[in-house]
């Protein structure tokens, strides 16, 4: 055993590291340094996936066939921490890690060719229509009908919570093609063109001040049948593939130490009246440091399963719910750390092209409203409650 | 980057719980629970026929070689048994500070016997008013013309009963004033030394000690008499791995052993593992199980860096596997219902070892503390 990476991957580190600080900008990285929403702006996140396109960098997890680099899983947590620590942006990972693996695994020749290097390049940008008003944890109930028509599908329903629909120019959605007795039989997996006529996207506004997510409505609108995704009633398949992806793809402990470390130096500043010296805080400080060191080990072991070949299972339940908790402690203490500065609200978006100085120092813009935004951690994805019922039935067989 | 068992490692772990739960029962904690030594002789001398006593020592002294990986797994399995022979005292700590800071002289005459099984160690070092600051010791050791005077008070000295030998820290002192932390080998029936015994905690014994003019030569020094402090501290990091990886085979026992009684326990008219807060509770359990794997497997893997890594990652692993050792603990005898508090199940004994660890060389909210403070405060990345 040895936790410590081979030269060559210490080499592919420092190639890595060489790689961003050529090729991210100070402009960007402050940008996203301001950013308190789970996702970054296309405005900076495209242009990161450009950057890193250009490098051969844009799809790490594909295989080599697709534009993938061919890396081993080292390399991926690697870059990924590599990234973490240099605060670049979030790239759409609607597209790079969910919906292009379930196309590379499941689309069509012609699909993969027209849409694989799309993604990889940033042309397009990819949200996500699973949830809907009535179908959330409860997601194999959802009602939004696809209708066969000659060539097409006509599409009729709503989705929610669409990050960033107002920003897409492609939709995967899971839509119902049959009512069979076990409703996860009538779903198919389906590529919108989200110009399509019919379409209408109504802005959702979160407590953060953030708007991240959407409500997408589907009026009549003619998909082709060409634009489905493996074989029809088969959705349910494909999406929960895109779901372990979704929990599991997450290098998450560098991002966090990341964020830590942000209200680590806050905590040490002058700004905060040291707020460090609190013992309270100082505590918290080290225990969240402590469970960023579990998850960031329990994502080391995860690799190393996937180095050898194994499946790592049910774990990725575990780290998407540490993950999320350990960030909501994380922004939590945030908010106690600045005190007062906690009661300034900044309504302007993004935070990075206000035209003048806020009233408090700018670094704490983000603070309240990440602890605000981060509540939803524990329900997206798959909420905490419903990742104890999977590891109650997959680690515990109950 | 491998954090997969080698095929050795996989050997030793199959063997080490086969041994474990053919071996160790209720019955048998019952039987050396009024066993004078608190363990079993005979139990011992297999562990010398199987190689355990042999196996972090160094193979120049009569060892095998092997670190603190090889120790978490046969720790592991320990726990899963709840075994009470002094492995802890006097292969991982006893060997280890005389492998890490004594003469050749001393290796040569210790360490075999170690090895073979024919000699016990205790690490005499705790002081009441020190709590859990290992720098903090008020024995003192006086150079006399033929060696050294020791006095002193030590709590919660583990298995010194049994020792042969025990190790004793102390101040050197002479009419200069004093000197650095020192560590001295004290055999167990040197005059002027009392012995308090009691049974300890979640099985094995202790002692609390009383050294009053207790007179020792000049070899009983261990080592070339400078600071043993960074010694101590490296030695108990290495200590705190072994026991993490003790607790990480408690918790998972006293999982598998709640989980299964969640499914056979019925009221109103279901099994209790078909309420979704059980079901929860059990997951929350499960994932404190791996989490604390995952930090022990973590502690052992660090314990070679330079002390500062190897701290904190021992600390954080002592903090973080306490954590997660009194929810697991706790919850199973909750979960348990009234049976749980009783002593007619094994729960109780488990729940007890778990405390004893959580308390051991140090609570969680210290080694939070001396995390922090070895890491400067600021979070590293």
């Amino acid at each position: 055993m040895d936790l410590t990476f081979s030269a060559e991957e210490r080499a592919f580190e420092r190639e890595v590291r060489d790689f961003i600080a050529q090729n991210l900008p100070a402009e960007m990285k402050h940008a996203q340094s301001l950013t308190p929403s789970v996702f970054s702006d296309p405005d900076i996140g495209i242009a990161w996936q450009k950057a890193l396109h250009a490098k051969g960098w844009g799809a790490p997890g594909w295989p080599v066939e697709h534009g993938g680099p061919d890396w081993t899983p080292a390399q991926r947590w690697i870059f990924e921490a590599e990234c973490a620590r240099a605060g670049a942006p979030n790239v759409n990972v609607m597209g790079v890690k969910m919906v292009g693996p379930v196309i590379i695994g499941f689309g069509s020749p012609a699909q993969q060719n027209f849409y694989l290097p799309r993604i990889r390049s940033g042309e397009d940008y990819w949200c996500q229509g699973y949830s809907e008003p009535g179908s959330g944890s409860d997601l194999a109930s959802l009602k939004t009908r696809a209708v066969r028509d000659g060539d097409d599908y006509v599409i009729n329903g709503t989705k929610i919570w669409t990050t960033h629909a107002h920003h897409a120019n492609r939709m995967f959605a899971l839509v119902r093609t049959n009512e069979t007795e076990r409703q996860q039989d009538g779903i198919s997996f389906i590529l919108i063109d989200m110009k399509s006529p019919g379409i209408t996207t109504r802005p959702i506004l979160t407590i953060g001040g953030d708007h991240e997510v959407n409500q997408v409505f589907f009026d009549d609108v003619r998909v082709p049948v060409a634009n489905r995704v493996g074989e029809e009633g088969k959705g349910w398949t494909y999406g929960k593939y895109l779901l372990e992806f979704e929990r599991g793809s997450g290098i998450a402990s560098a991002k966090l130490r990341e964020a830590l470390k942000t209200v680590s130096d806050l905590a040490e500043s002058d700004a905060t009246g040291r707020a460090i010296d609190d013992p309270d805080i100082s505590m918290r400080m080290s225990e969240i440091e402590v469970d960023i060191d579990t998850l960031e080990m329990t994502e080391l072991r995860v690799l190393s399963a996937l180095q050898t070949g194994q499946n790592p299972g049910a774990v990725s339940s575990l780290l998407k719910l540490r993950n999320s908790e350990i960030r909501q402690a994380v922004t939590r203490l945030g908010v106690d750390v600045i005190g007062h500065d906690g009661l300034y609200v900044e309504p302007m978006r993004p935070f990075y092209k206000l035209n003048e100085a806020p009233g408090i120092p700018e670094e704490m813009l983000p603070v309240v409203p990440e602890y605000l935004n981060s509540r939803a951690y524990t329900i997206f994805g798959g909420s905490s409650e419903i990742q104890r019922d999977i590891i109650a039935k997959m680690v515990l067989g109950l | 980057m491998d954090l997969t068992l080698s095929d050795e490692q996989r050997l030793l772990r199959e063997s080490a719980e086969r041994f474990v739960s053919e071996t160790y029962n209720a019955d048998h904690r019952r039987r050396v629970a009024n066993d004078p030594l608190g363990f079993s002789a005979e139990i011992w001398k297999q562990f010398a026929e199987l190689g355990w006593l042999a196996l972090p020592i160094a193979e120049d002294h009569g060892g095998l070689g092997g670190g603190a990986v090889e120790i978490g797994i046969l720790m592991e399995a320990f726990g899963q048994g709840l075994v009470s022979e002094p492995y802890l005292s006097t292969v991982v700590i006893g060997a280890g500070l005389i492998g890490a800071c004594g003469s050749e002289a001393q290796k040569q005459a210790l360490l075999p016997k170690v090895a073979d099984g024919s000699l016990y160690l205790a690490f005499a070092h705790s002081e009441r008013v020190a709590r859990f600051n290992l720098a903090e010791v008020s024995t003192t050791a006086w150079k006399t013309p033929n060696g050294w005077r020791i006095d002193g008070r030590k709590t919660a000295v583990l298995d010194g009963n049994a020792a042969g030998q025990i190790i004793v820290s102390a101040q050197v002192a002479d009419d200069n004033g004093v000197g650095d932390l020192c560590l001295f080998l004290v055999p167990a029936e040197a005059a002027g030394l009392t012995k308090r015994d009691f049974p300890r905690l979640g099985g094995g014994r202790a002692c609390n000690l009383e050294l009053r003019g207790v007179h020792v030569g000049a070899d009983a020094l261990l080592g070339d008499g400078s600071d043993a402090l960074p010694v101590i501290e490296a030695v108990v990091d290495r200590a705190m791995a072994a026991l993490g990886a003790e607790a990480v085979g408690i918790m998972q026992t006293l999982l598998d052993q709640t989980l299964e009684y969640t499914k056979i326990r019925k009221q109103f008219g279901r099994p209790l593992s078909a309420n979704q807060v059980i079901r929860h509770r059990l997951a929350d359990m499960a994932m404190n199980c791996d989490e604390a794997r995952s930090m022990a497997l973590r502690a052992a893997l660090m314990i070679d860096a330079e002390p500062v890594a190897r701290g904190r990652a021992a600390s954080g692993a002592k903090a973080k596997i306490g954590k997660c050792a009194r929810f697991v603990a706790e919850q199973s005898v909750q979960l348990h219902g009234a049976m749980g508090v009783t002593e007619e199940l094994d729960i109780g004994s488990y729940f007890k070892r778990l405390l004893a660890f959580d308390t051991l060389f140090g609570g969680s909210a210290h080694h939070y503390r001396r995390h922090a403070a070895l890491g400067g405060r600021t979070v590293q990345s």
